[in-house]
């Protein structure tokens, strides 16, 4: 007789969903999705995916069931938290919420009001943002493996 | 009812460059071409209802701009129970100048930027009928 198979009780995270508010009017809106396509295309490249949060009302089925599918960190850029409470009432609970005013308020950066163009300070809150992000996508993979 | 100002909303798309040409044509719009004229909102804040957001679409000429035919700015506006005057398409402005292919989803290169600037015509075009619709 071989040896027992472990059956997890909780199945493991091998992707995790980020999900910006993607704020179009305001700068911070701007960073949410800089930020968001950095950890997806580069720092954390084939462990999260995406979703345009609109889609949690104009999407199929299985863009809609996406917080579900994907345990899912949403990144707001101000104190409304658009993406935090759209995902939550639309799709499923948040594992995490980041608020982009907040974590730049703790480290002191102060960015443009123009959501167009990203100068040097903007782009530096957008590493403050991405590295933020990372944190909280290896967490839940560590949760996921039972550590 | 009178419409007292126009607002343009473009959709949050981040999966394709086409989401990211609509918000720089609405930008250019508001800053260059049309300044004064033209206000934008946040999508996320129709999504959750916002007051003060519903408050500034409802009595406003409303120009939705989609990045594909998903239409999510469109359907999330109405969805809000406020009329869409207008709705735009950016892939239909790419339809007409294939030529023109944006280098990324965010970094649109010349060509990308070239599109949001045709798009940002049309729009301003938009803006122009919604005057004369006043007038």
């Amino acid at each position: 007789m071989g040896p027992a198979v472990r059956i997890e009780d909780k199945p493991r995270a091998v992707k995790v969903g980020v999900v910006p508010c993607n704020g179009e009017a305001m700068c911070e809106g701007t960073i949410t999705r800089y930020a968001c396509r950095r950890v997806l295309d580069q720092l954390r490249a084939g462990q999260t995916v995406t979703l345009c949060l609109p889609l949690f009302v104009a999407g199929d089925e299985k863009e809609k069931a996406f917080a579900t599918r994907f345990p899912t960190i949403t990144v707001d850029g101000c104190d409304k938290r658009c993406a935090a409470l759209s995902t939550e009432r639309l799709s499923g609970a948040p594992a995490r919420t980041i608020v982009v005013s907040e974590v730049l308020a703790d480290k002191g950066i102060r960015v443009a009001e123009s959501p167009r163009q990203m100068g040097d300070q903007e782009l530096a809150a957008v590493d403050v943002v991405a590295e933020e992000i990372c944190r909280a996508v290896d967490e839940i993979l560590r949760e996921g493996e039972g550590d | 009812m009178e419409k007292t100002r126009v607002v343009i909303l473009p959709c949050s798309g981040i999966g394709k460059a086409y989401g990211e040409i609509g918000r720089q044509a609405a930008y250019e719009v508001m800053e260059d071409l049309r300044p004064g004229q033209v206000q934008t909102a946040c999508l996320g804040r129709v999504m959750i209802r916002d007051p003060e957001t519903l408050e500034q679409l409802r009595d406003a000429y409303v120009v939705t701009v989609d990045g594909c035919a998903k239409d999510c700015a469109r359907k999330n506006v109405e969805a809000a129970g406020i009329k869409v005057d207008a709705a735009v398409r950016t892939i239909e402005v790419f339809k007409e100048h294939r030529e023109l292919k944006p280098a990324g989803v965010l970094e649109l290169g010349e060509p990308g930027m070239q599109l949001a600037h045709l798009l940002a015509h049309q729009l301003a075009g938009k803006v122009d009928c919604a005057e004369q619709e006043e007038g």
